[in-house]
């Protein structure tokens, strides 16, 4: 049962050459999607098994810790584990036609085999529990998403793809450096063996630089503003379905690397208390929720727009890590889940559009609710999400943030939560009003297919379901919350 | 049927409704009649349960407990039943008057326009019968988004505009001090449950609670109380019908039910009258009441004129409330149905003229009286009853909001109200005055009713406002009882 976990990363990565055995895109699709299917039923069984007996610990090779390589799977990791392969699985099973429309067919074969590279390296940044092998599983998944966004319709997707490459270079530089002091001063790269040497040298400039270096290269990685510039191009000129798919889980992963470093490695005392981090953090947070949700007001792509949207959903994220309190933690890892349901939902609904109109650009979207009215209203139920109205997960998220935020006394952290969302009104509302405008565009009802339509609404209708029945995903949270702040499940 | 099933049927009935309207909408004679039908059902089931509630019955249901501590549950208590009972027995007239109307005046997309009409009486009756702070909000939300596509029904450029403006300060209010206000009485109290008597411990700093009150008061932009009225005029591009149910019934008597009941059930009305914020908040009512009526003086428009009547209408039920004593709440709680029945008795009385004589203007309304001798005499018996002159409803719940206004030496308050009422003479029973006195001008029709439809949701508006008049008794059973009067 343990070597499950080691199961789910190798499937994806021995699968991938297998996807090239095929010359066109369909063989090479039921592969991808098999594998995406075992890995999200694999993910979900280790979940339960999580919750019901604590920690899975898997040795590779028979070596042990610390000198072989271990995956841990623990309360944190169990709960995006299944965040990113069950999305992955959705997005995979919108991917056959989605793709189809958007990559030639002789390509298409390499496209999925980079796909389960890129779905290897992340499901391998959340299992391992070693420092080393968490930057080698980073690279792959790096590499293999900027060929993904390379892919992608329009010319631009070329120096999309060579911008994030740079960004995400420097990143991955950066954390390797800090792996690498880690390493210089305690001699070892497991993280639970890590945690336990840091704490005696928490005042060395090696690690404090370290610590600076991992933070910068998360957070380029992570799109934490100010290091986003990144982002919007990559997710706005990628294929649909690859745009969904990074959007729902690449830095989902990327926060669980934060917060991975943060509280187990070095330990919640040493980033909260002995350094000056909260104020900074809790700024770029607050500057990240209030900018980009100002810039995503006058995007004309969509697909940029819900980019943009993303940075200030990672500020969220940020903001509720900044409180430095089990119930700040909880709504981040909350959010987390929630935002990855919504944003994964919303892309997916614009890759409907992509497919029947070809464009994402707000001018050419006047009126089609009445062309795609299945797919506008996932939209708008995603957007209403996103805003946070009661009663879907953004809403519960919003909750859960604003209360930790009083909790702690700090007012006008919620007032900022609070005003992100009424910016948020204003950029999902710029589009009800394009695509349910009447008299322009009233062509005959041409819906995207179902294989589109279906995934698009489960991830939709799971935004609205676990904002009414939270109990899983809030209670997943909390332990995980309570797992990191050391108060035992 | 037990209480508990009743209370379900109540919730379940409009949302059910506006699923069957959605179907149906290729047979129009279909759709209106589910439309009357499930009004109906929502009606009787309410009127059932009202009797039982009033025995001191609190059926109860959970529907989901979204956070630890927090569920979404509903339960009947007079106060909300009776607002319920209220708005379904003005929701059907409202069906009956709205087949007259979209149909005498040709609108489009009237599936769509009824399917959202349900959704926004189901949010109201979410509102309602909400056990807790949490749900109430939750559906006040709904309502406000259920009723955005109706406010921009007509769907141009002006509409578009109002729907901003409607949906901005709507959100803005709710989103920003309502929904922190609540946050906050949770980490304070424990629970958002409106308790008898109030939530708040003896330990809350008082500048918290006087803070959190003024979160209320202006967090709850549906009661629009100044500087946050702007959206209710805003709200009259929309088509008259919902004018009428919507923005004279449902959605602004929800903000200030909302208000009463917090003032009630979270502050308890001993705390409140001790509060000094409840003070200057009082006096911010006292001043929506008059520069409100001086604004709808000023206008032209008919519908505009209704829109800032109704914002200083609803200034008096804020003022009675947070005047927290026992009159006080009674006239407030009596007020909301009484400006109910005037003020829809109103706008139905605007939109038979608009669908019967094309006219949007007061300064048009020279002698329509001879045409449109029933629409203008109902007009005359609703803006009575919402001056507060006898023989009609509103009589009463001024009287008692004078009355609590006494009570608190809050001489000053009486004032406003006795002056409102001289305002209310000037721009609202001067209306069917002119139609009636005035000559018409040369060239107008000779008798041209509105259709029968809207006459007779227009009949039983203002016939009600009398009958409130000689019978008030059950409305201010539940009032006093609300308010402790006995």
């Amino acid at each position: 049962m343990n070597q499950l976990a080691v199961l789910q990363v190798v499937l994806p990565l021995v699968a991938a050459p297998g996807a090239l055995l095929f010359r066109r895109g369909a063989g090479a699709w039921s592969v991808a999607f098999a594998v995406s299917a075992c890995a999200a039923l694999i993910s979900v069984l280790l979940l339960r098994q999580v919750a019901s007996g604590g920690e899975i610990v898997a040795t590779l090779g028979g070596w042990p810790a610390p000198w072989g390589i271990e995956y841990r799977i623990d309360a944190v990791n169990a709960y995006v584990l299944p965040i990113v392969s069950v999305i992955n699985a959705l997005v995979m099973l919108y991917a056959r036609q989605s793709v189809a429309a958007e990559v030639e067919d002789a390509r298409q074969p390499l496209f999925y085999a980079t796909w389960l590279l890129c779905l290897c390296g992340l499901l391998g940044i959340l299992a391992t529990g070693d420092a080393f092998n968490l930057f080698v599983f980073l690279e792959i998944s790096s590499l293999s998403s900027y060929a993904l966004i390379a892919m992608g319709r329009e010319r631009r997707a070329l120096t999309a793809s060579f911008q994030y490459l740079i960004m995400g270079t420097i990143g991955a530089t950066f954390i390797l450096i800090g792996v690498g002091f880690l390493y210089i001063s305690t001699g070892t790269l497991n993280m639970a063996d890590l945690a336990a040497r840091v704490a005696t040298l928490e005042h060395t400039r090696t690690v404090q630089a370290a610590f600076a270096f991992m933070v910068v290269g998360i957070g380029l990685k992570m799109a934490m503003f100010p290091l986003h510039l990144w982002l919007p191009n990559a997710y706005a000129y990628a294929p649909s379905a690859v745009s969904a798919f990074l959007a729902a889980t690449a830095t989902k992963v990327a926060v669980y690397m934060l917060i991975r470093f943060f509280f187990t490695v070095f330990g919640a005392g040493f980033v909260f208390d002995s350094l000056p981090l909260p104020p900074i953090l809790l700024a770029l947070a607050v500057a990240a929720v209030l900018v980009a949700s100002t810039v995503a007001v006058f995007q004309d792509n969509l697909k940029r727009m819900l980019a943009y949207s993303s940075v200030a959903q990672v500020g969220y994220i940020l903001l509720g890590l900044s409180l430095g309190s089990r119930a700040g933690l909880g709504a981040a890892i909350l959010h987390v889940f929630n935002h990855a349901l919504i944003k994964g939902g919303l892309f997916l609904a614009l890759g409907c559009i992509a497919f029947r109109v070809g464009s994402v650009n707000l001018a050419s979207l006047s009126g089609v609710s009445r062309r795609m009215p299945w797919t506008c209203a996932a939209f708008v139920v995603g957007g209403l999400s996103l805003i946070g109205v009661p009663p879907t997960t953004g809403f519960a998220s919003k909750w859960m943030l604003v209360t930790a935020a009083l909790e702690r006394g700090w007012w006008p952290v919620a007032v900022v939560v609070l005003l992100g969302s009424l910016v948020a009104v204003m950029y999902v509302w710029r589009v009800f009003e394009v695509v349910y405008a009447k008299g322009a565009a009233e062509g005959a009802r041409d819906e995207a297919p179902w294989s589109l339509l279906l995934p698009t609404w489960l991830l939709i209708g799971a935004g609205v379901w676990f904002g009414i029945r939270t109990e899983t995903s809030i209670g997943l949270a909390e332990s995980a919350a309570a797992w990191l702040m050391g108060g035992g499940p | 049927m037990t209480s508990q099933a009743l209370l379900v049927a109540a919730l379940a009935t409009p949302l059910a409704g506006a699923a069957l309207i959605g179907l149906s909408g290729a047979r129009p004679n279909a759709r209106e009649g589910i439309g009357i039908g499930s009004g109906v059902a929502l009606c009787a089931s309410l009127g059932w349960l009202a009797p039982r509630v009033m025995t001191g019955e609190r059926p109860a249901v959970t529907l989901a407990e979204p956070f630890e501590g927090f569920p979404i549950a509903f339960s009947a208590e007079p106060l909300g039943t009776s607002f319920a009972l209220l708005a379904s027995f003005l929701w059907v007239v409202t069906t009956v008057y709205s087949i007259g109307y979209m149909r005498g005046h040709g609108e489009r997309n009237q599936t769509r326009f009824y399917t959202f009409f349900a959704v926004s009486i189901a949010a109201t009756m979410g509102v309602a019968l909400a056990d807790n702070l949490l749900t109430l909000f939750i559906f006040y939300e709904v309502l406000t988004l259920a009723t955005y596509p109706l406010v921009t029904h007509a769907g141009g450029r002006d509409a578009k505009r109002g729907g901003r403006v409607y949906l901005g300060v709507l959100i803005f209010t709710s989103m920003t001090f309502f929904l922190l206000a609540i946050v906050w009485t949770a980490i304070e109290t424990g629970s958002t449950r409106f308790t008898p008597g109030g939530a708040f411990g003896d330990d809350v700093p008082p500048a918290v609670l006087g803070l959190l009150l003024a979160l209320f008061v202006f967090g709850i932009g549906k009661a629009a109380i100044m500087p946050f009225h702007r959206w209710l005029p805003a709200a009259m591009v929309a088509p008259t019908p919902v004018s009428a149910l919507l923005h004279a019934v449902a959605v602004v008597k929800a903000g200030v039910f909302s208000i009463l009941k917090i003032g009630l059930y979270t502050f308890g009305l001993e705390r409140l009258a001790t509060m000094p914020a409840a003070g200057w908040l009082t006096w911010l009512a006292g001043f929506t009441i008059v520069a409100a009526s001086i604004v709808a003086m000023r206008k032209d428009d008919l519908k505009a004129r209704l829109a800032y009547s109704t914002v200083s209408q609803l200034s008096y039920v804020i003022a009675g409330a947070l005047l927290a004593n026992a009159a006080a709440v009674t006239g407030a709680a009596m007020h909301i149905a009484m400006h109910a029945f005037g003020k829809i008795t109103l706008f139905f009385c605007a939109g038979a003229i608009l669908v019967a004589a094309h006219k949007k203007k007061v300064s048009e309304l020279d002698g329509l009286g001879h045409s449109m001798p029933i629409t203008m005499g109902a007009f005359l018996l609703g803006s009575l009853s919402i001056a507060g002159l006898p023989p009609l409803g509103g009589t009463w719940s001024k009287w008692y909001l004078a009355v609590g206004a006494v009570e608190a030496s809050q001489f000053a308050l009486l004032g406003v109200f006795l002056f409102s009422t001289l305002l209310n003479v000037g721009y609202l029973v001067s209306i069917p005055v002119r139609a009636f006195f005035k000559a018409p001008p040369p060239g107008a029709a000779g008798f041209r009713e509105a259709p029968p439809a809207c006459l007779a949701a227009i009949v039983v508006c203002a016939g009600a406002s009398v009958a409130l008049f000689v019978y008030p008794q059950p409305l201010f059973r539940v009032a006093a009882r609300m308010a402790g009067l006995f």
